[in-house]
């Protein structure tokens, strides 16, 4: 009980921590918004030559550009947020002090990553997904169970991507500088999310692919739901059950990592 | 030094340029798998688009190598390394340009060079000599419409300190915009981006008028030929920016 109370502790300091940055949500709500717009009028000829692309009709394909734009940040598709501290923990030796406190490293971490994922999806994704609604014919959905359904799916998708972000950082144990790494799983990640492409438009095998990896829990997973591309509690539940299935295997991934790593790997700088 | 101490360490610096060209590479990427779905996008072909996309991509590469580093001004005003710059002998946009110069980014003007030596093996063009000297004309000039919008954004950091990302909106955004046929976006759209940002002369109006298009909001054709101008006036701009953002920075004082 007293360490769930640690646990909420520290995702509020999350929530807190990016909520100093008033300019820079600001500035970052503009530049989603920006690329909305961008990303939309490209979506719109492209679904003008290809109606029905991917199963989406084209108020469905703009409403998709304009919840990538909002969840965004939320997901954390473009920075590697706490990955980038870690990382530098564990380069510096910092980290043997984070494995000596009572709480859990892996649990705190993902306490601190609920908080910012939580302020960013109000503060950054509430204005882009508006501003959209506004400028184009958008198929945003009026049943309030779906946006909860929504919701629920968006969850699963910071848990999934916390997941991938975690197992990244945890290589620096080896590799002594992970920023190469997260580098690296932030250009696949953008790629295979489907931030730039629906998955369900990406074309042959490729496509097939890119379903089925973890990256496809983060948009696409809550994209469909949204769109009502899957409606209905067994599609709904197939849906979470991906997501939660790959934040299984790779939470896992990511205990057994850590604990291997703290058995044989000699801390620089103790 | 910042060239010599990046190169001394070969193998992770061809690391870092492979990166770069790979994360760039993803735009096209893109683009490639809209025109694997169809055959033209705004009545454009794939060979022309990757013409547009070269043409701003070359240019923002040559920026990008020059003034990448100008992003984090921002952090230099937070964190008072700033100062540092102002009490030195040589004009602190250079300082503040050559400082943790990335030498990696050269992966992204090589990656545009590629994409834009391949369409013009692809297009079907008559080609006459003012054609192929508008050619590089609109590269350096593109380059210097890009720096403008890099200084002037900079130089709005001196206000805004963490707002670095607004700047993206304009230069990751004003790329990614123009390496797309200008008949994919909105009537109003093109209008802003060629009269108030003049994001148009970087590689629209010359490439169109190289490519042999009319521009979609009907202007004279002879406006391929004022991108120098229009980077000059720019550049003039940004620089006045940036002497009233210096003029008006107050150090942190920690």
């Amino acid at each position: 009980m007293g360490s769930c109370r640690v646990y909420a502790a520290v995702a509020a300091g999350g929530f807190r921590r990016y909520a100093t940055y008033r300019s820079a949500t600001a500035a970052g709500v503009f530049t989603n918004t920006v690329f909305g717009f961008i990303v939309a009028y490209t979506y719109l000829a492209l679904w003008d030559e290809r109606p029905g692309l991917g199963g989406y009709d084209q108020a469905q394909a703009l409403t998709y550009v304009w919840i990538g734009q909002a969840l965004a940040q939320a997901l954390s598709m473009f920075n590697a947020g706490f990955a980038v501290d870690m990382v530098a923990r564990i380069r510096n030796g910092d980290i043997a002090v984070d494995l000596y406190r009572p709480v859990d490293l892996q649990l705190w971490y993902l306490a601190g990553d609920l908080g910012r994922a939580a302020f960013q999806l109000f503060s950054r994704g509430l204005v882009p997904l508006t501003v959209g609604a506004l400028a184009f014919p958008l198929a945003l959905p009026g049943d309030p169970v779906v946006w909860l359904e929504f919701l629920g799916a968006v969850v699963l998708a910071v848990v999934v991507s916390f997941a991938i972000r975690y197992v990244l950082a945890l290589s620096a144990f080896w590799l002594l500088d992970g920023s190469g790494v997260l580098q690296f799983g932030g250009l696949v990640g953008m790629f295979f999310t489907g931030l730039l492409l629906p998955l369900n438009a990406m074309p042959g095998a490729l496509g097939d692919i890119a379903r089925v990896l973890p990256w496809a829990s983060l948009l696409q997973m809550p994209a469909d739901i949204l769109l009502g591309a899957r409606s209905g509690a067994a599609e709904v539940l197939m849906a979470y059950a991906f997501q939660a299935g790959w934040a299984v295997v790779l939470l896992a991934a990511g205990r057994l990592l850590q604990s291997s790593a703290t058995r044989k790997v000699v801390l620089q700088g103790g | 030094m910042w060239i010599r101490s990046t190169l001394v360490y070969r193998t992770s610096f061809a690391a870092a340029v492979l990166t770069n060209f790979l994360v760039t590479a993803l735009d096209f990427v893109v683009i490639w798998m809209m025109f694997s779905q169809a055959t033209s996008l705004g009545g454009y072909s794939f060979a022309e688009t990757a013409f547009l996309y070269g043409t701003a991509s070359v240019s923002f590469g040559i920026t990008a190598l020059l003034l990448g580093s100008v992003d984090d001004l921002g952090l230099r005003v937070r964190d008072g390394s700033l100062d540092a710059f102002l009490v030195r002998p040589a004009p602190v946009l250079v300082q503040v340009a050559a400082d943790r110069f990335g030498l990696r980014r050269l992966g992204r003007f090589l990656q545009g060079a590629l994409v834009l030596g391949w369409s013009l093996t692809r297009l079907d063009l008559d080609w006459t000599l003012v054609k192929l000297l508008l050619l590089p004309v609109m590269l350096l000039s593109g380059a210097a419409i890009f720096g403008a919008v890099y200084v002037a954004g900079a130089a709005f950091q001196f206000w805004a300190q963490d707002a670095a990302e607004a700047q993206s909106a304009f230069t990751f955004g004003g790329l990614t915009l123009l390496q797309y046929p200008p008949t994919v976006f909105a009537r109003d759209f093109v209008i802003g981006v060629t009269f108030v940002v003049p994001l148009a002369f970087v590689n629209w109006l010359p490439a169109l008028y190289v490519l042999g298009r009319p521009y979609p909001i009907g202007l004279p054709w002879w406006l391929a030929f004022t991108p120098p101008l229009v980077a000059a006036g720019s550049c003039v701009l940004a620089g006045l920016a940036w002497r009233a953002g210096v003029r008006s920075y107050r150090s942190t004082g920690s």
